[in-house]
């Protein structure tokens, strides 16, 4: 067993991994922040020392607040690993690594994990159609490439939803439509509070942009169901209102429902998890300083569980805080002291956050029948549901029986929808039904990449008859 | 209630606890399995599917030899053909060291009247293997042999139990097992009470906890055999690969991945019913395969994972009688127990039934460790 | 399709490389998976399931569409490679094979 340089690790190269990074290098851990993409930002501060952007205004205010995390990053001592997967964490916090092609074992005294949050899956009929992404793959190619699709519909509910639109709107591309998937009344019910907490934390333009966006793009509310069609790609969706069924033309559909812990890595290293009945996901269980139950991982921001960027940032903070107490290097005075500050910011975010949840919150609706819940597997809505019906008790049960979870994606694209469907079919909570057991590796590696490991003594003694 | 008061209690719902109710079942026995997880939770549902004559402890050369038999009749057995594909095993030898030994396994099975093996030379080698690297001086080859579907083959299995009237209680378990005059008790998890004149016990890791309480000593293993499943690829190989001197295991399935064994174990961690991977260990198998296979190379592991599997000393399993009466066990089968699935539950069967079986399972015998501390 | 816009900086240089044999121009810092869905290809490969049609859904690595062979290599999650001059790039048809 190889042991690091480094004391600590933090996974994830985003608001909450640059301001852990930061902290704990700056207090005197050796700390290296590992990240698969190549620039620091993660994804809601994607591109932001890369971007081709000239226009700043583009993406909005809130976006920049991430250059003040790199600098501070950049300034505090911590090493950066970009383009290196973590794809295994042993209990003994042996990483798995993979960088250029090869792949190689380290031990840390501590782990961080700070993987963000992945879309939602919205999975409608015809989802798979090239042509239907997620609203979060739009922007990416806003911010990365500089990208712009004219005549997008965008669908489903969140503020991302409104976020996006202003964005495109910002850089002169044409929206189709918006089709507001959330439930008739909460918008209206909520929109005098609602600037206050969504556009603080992200647009900073308040009241006005939201307007504007409603100014200049049809917008149909209270869309109850939604089908992508097309012959070998996108090229129209259906939608229901009030009861009719409409079409519109489009070669472009973005769909969102909000965004969920990414807890691939923290489910395959053995962190317990729990449903959030709020925000309707599984999130690892951790206390206030971030400590999951596995001895020596913690876990912060959007990964650990939905608050938003700006909350990333004093989660984080506070895991540092705590990995530095456990390995001893600050005492329990100084530790609580410093993250009082934290804590306090903390909850003011959050308080924001919270309401949005209400407003926002996921329908308990599951897809239709059709509906390819696997999109690795193409496994069915359908499908699941008799499963459940003859005797599948959670979802690991009829990803054996189906295949379903067993593609690339592990589940990030079909778990949650699984969940919910078996749920609703037994009748249970889904905190019931559970999740996915996930395995390393958390993300795929060559056979190459594998064979390359550097060769342990054991290795080299070994007689290979077993 | 007749459920709680069968003829037989089977403790396990793997693929040999399913297989010997099935064929109590079928003789009229009223049977009820108890699995305390979900039928192929474990070894059943995760190994590598291998339906194997090839290199057996030549103990189970003749049982394997009639279950081969039943798995070319799975069909009508179980009304599902389980994905079983066969297109025969093959054991590489590397070097001429390895087809010297392979050679005289082959000899000393045509000396006892057993054909199934074969040696091939370097270019037969090549015409059915055609990626294997071109360092591969020979194999052995059992052309009958093949690979089925663990799980769906336990469900089929399960499945026509049933129709022949098996009661199956999963999410139970065995709390406490004892004697009370001429039954056993069985105490489940959730606190029924189940009386049999028989018992089978059928619970792979945790057959030796269950061997203890009907009088039995058999030091079980628990072991954590560890798999690989790529991203699907073209088809590029029909046989099934094992190794010799270096384990490995290795084939292609109907949809294209290619899964990777090969006698490595993790670490099990059976009462908390999971396993741990090991992957500086799978990092052996990962340059095995790479350096006999070479165009594999680029293949890409999307998932490993580890069963919870029962390990004998002496690496054959344990089957038969116990000592105390209505006792009989079915486990330990050290990681290479599924193909043997069929014949285990017929023998199960015939040995309740009719107190003899035709299979010669005396090298099986539990007594064989009495005297070891479990 | 997807257009740039014009007011972008000058890390955008051109980086040419191939898909499907096709000449395709790209900034030095798209991803591939970025550049094909520039140059106007959507569909990336078929499933190995059904053999339907599919395309990038998240941009992020995270969804395992958007699986392109690049240089010989099959399978690689397009939106987390970064383009180089030369590069050659196909889309795959079902299940691809392994290069030698």
């Amino acid at each position: 067993m190889t042991t690091s340089n480094f004391d600590l690790a933090v996974i994830g190269g985003g608001p909450a991994g640059m301001a852990a990074a930061s902290v704990a290098a700056e207090r005197g851990l050796r700390t290296v922040l590992i990240d698969e993409q190549e620039y620091l930002g993660g994804q809601i501060y994607r591109s932001i020392t890369r971007t081709p952007l000239k226009k700043r205004d583009i993406l909005g205010t809130d976006y920049w607040r991430g250059e003040d995390l790199v600098r501070s990053f950049r300034a505090s001592g911590a090493t950066h690993w970009p383009s290196t997967t973590v794809w295994s964490i042993s209990r003994e916090l042996e990483l798995g690594l993979s960088s250029g092609g090869k792949a190689r074992l380290e031990k840390f005294k501590h782990v961080i994990l700070a993987t963000g949050a992945v879309e939602r899956p919205t999975p409608i009929e015809g989802w798979t159609l090239p042509g239907v992404m997620g609203a979060g793959a739009a922007q990416i190619l806003l911010k990365t490439s500089g990208m712009v699709h004219d005549g997008v519909v965008i669908a489903g509910s969140g503020p991302l939803i409104w976020l996006i639109a202003a964005q495109y709107l910002s850089a002169g591309a044409r929206i189709e439509a918006i089709l507001d998937t959330t439930p008739a009344g909460a918008i209206w019910r909520s929109l005098p509070a609602l600037p206050e907490f969504l556009f603080s934390s992200y647009l900073g333009k308040g009241l006005g942009l939201l307007a504007e966006v409603r100014r200049k793009v049809k917008i149909i509310s209270n869309v109850s169901y939604l089908r992508a069609e097309g012959d070998g790609r996108l090229q129209a969706v259906v939608y229901r209102r009030s009861g009719r069924e409409e079409r519109m033309s489009t070669d472009l559909l973005l769909l969102h429902t909000g965004v969920i812990p990414n807890l691939n890595l923290a489910n395959a290293t053995g962190c317990s998890q729990a449903w959030d009945a709020v925000q309707r996901c599984f999130r690892p269980n951790a206390d206030s300083w971030g400590a999951t139950s596995v001895e020596g991982v913690s876990v912060a921001g959007d990964g650990a569980g939905i608050l938003g960027a700006e909350a990333a940032a004093y989660s984080g903070r506070t895991a540092a805080l705590g990995a530095l107490f456990r390995l001893e290097r600050i005492t329990l005075k100084d530790r609580d002291a410093i993250a009082s500050t934290e804590q306090a910011g903390l909850r003011k975010v959050s308080r924001g956050r919270r309401f949005l949840d209400l407003i926002y919150q996921p329908s308990p609706a599951i897809p239709s029948d059709p509906t390819k819940a696997c999109r690795c597997e193409e496994v069915t809505v359908a499908q699941i549901r008799n499963a459940t019906a003859m005797g599948a008790v959670g979802p690991n049960q009829v990803k054996s029986f189906l295949r379903c979870g067993m593609g690339p994606c592990q589940g990030r694209l079909c778990g949650n929808t699984v969940t919910q469907v078996m749920a609703a079919e037994r009748g249970v909570s889904p905190a019931d039904v559970g999740y996915y057991r996930l395995r390393s590796p958390v993300k795929p590696l060559t056979l190459a990449e594998l064979a390359s490991m550097p060769r342990d003594e054991s290795d080299m003694k070994a007689v290979y008859r077993n | 209630m007749a459920e709680l008061s069968p003829d037989v209690i089977v403790i396990g719902g793997g693929i040999h606890g399913i297989s010997a109710a099935l064929h109590l079942a079928m003789t009229g026995c009223r049977v009820v399995a108890l699995e305390k997880d979900h039928c192929g939770r474990h070894a059943s549902g995760v190994n590598a599917g291998g339906v194997r004559t090839l290199a057996r402890d030549p103990a189970e050369v003749p049982l394997s030899l009639a279950a081969l038999d039943m798995w070319y009749a799975i069909g009508d057995l179980v009304g599902d053909d389980c994905g079983f594909e066969c297109h025969g095993q093959i054991q590489i030898a590397e070097t001429e060291a390895d087809l010297v030994m392979l050679r005289s396994r082959v000899d000393g099975l045509r000396a006892s009247g057993y054909h199934h093996e074969e040696i091939i030379d370097r270019r037969e080698l090549a015409e059915l293997l055609p990626a294997v690297s071109d360092t591969c001086v020979g194999a052995a080859i059992a052309r009958r042999d093949g690979a089925a579907i663990p799980f769906r083959t336990v469900l089929a299995f399960q499945r026509r139990a049933k129709d022949f009237g098996v009661v199956f209680r999963e999410g139970e378990g065995v709390a406490r097992l004892r004697r009370l005059a001429r039954d056993w008790e069985v105490t489940t998890s959730l606190g029924e009470r189940l009386t049999a004149p028989t018992i089978v016990n059928c619970a792979g890791v945790w057959a030796g906890k269950i061997a203890q309480q009907v009088g039995d000593q058999a030091p079980v293993e628990a072991t954590a055999p560890m798999m690989m499943v790529t991203l699907p690829i073209q088809r590029v190989m029909e046989p099934v690969v094992i190794g010799s001197s270096r384990p490995l295991s290795l084939k292609q399935l109907a949809n294209g991945t290619v899964l990777i064994g090969g006698g490595q174990s993790g670490t099990p961690v059976p009462h908390e019913n999971r396993t741990e991977l090991d992957f500086s260990k799978l990092h052996r198998s990962c340059v095995t395969v790479s350096e006999l296979f070479p165009i594999l190379r680029g293949l890409t592991v999307v998932r490993a994972w580890a069963g919870l599997e029962a390990r004998m000393s002496d690496g054959i399993p344990v089957i038969g009688a116990g000592s105390a009466e209505g006792v009989f066990h079915a486990f330990g089968f050290s990681a290479h127990g599924f193909q043997l699935g069929p014949i285990v539950g017929r023998i199960i069967a015939d040995l309740i039934v009719r107190q003899a079986t035709d299979m010669p399972i005396r090298p099986f015998g539990i007594q064989r460790f009495a005297g070891c501390n479990a | 399709m997807f257009r740039r816009l014009r007011d972008r900086t000058a890390t955008s240089g051109d980086v040419a490389f191939t898909i499907d044999g096709k000449l395709v121009s790209a900034d030095a810092e798209d991803s591939v998976a970025a550049a094909a869905l520039a140059s106007g290809v959507l569909r990336f490969r078929t499933s190995t399931v059904s053999g339907e049609p599919r395309g990038p859904y998240c941009m992020m690595g995270v969804c395992f569409e958007c699986l392109l062979t690049i240089d010989g290599r099959p399978n690689q999650q397009a939106c987390m490679v970064k383009v180089r001059p030369g590069m050659r790039v196909e889309t795959q048809s079902g299940k691809p094979s392994v290069a030698p």
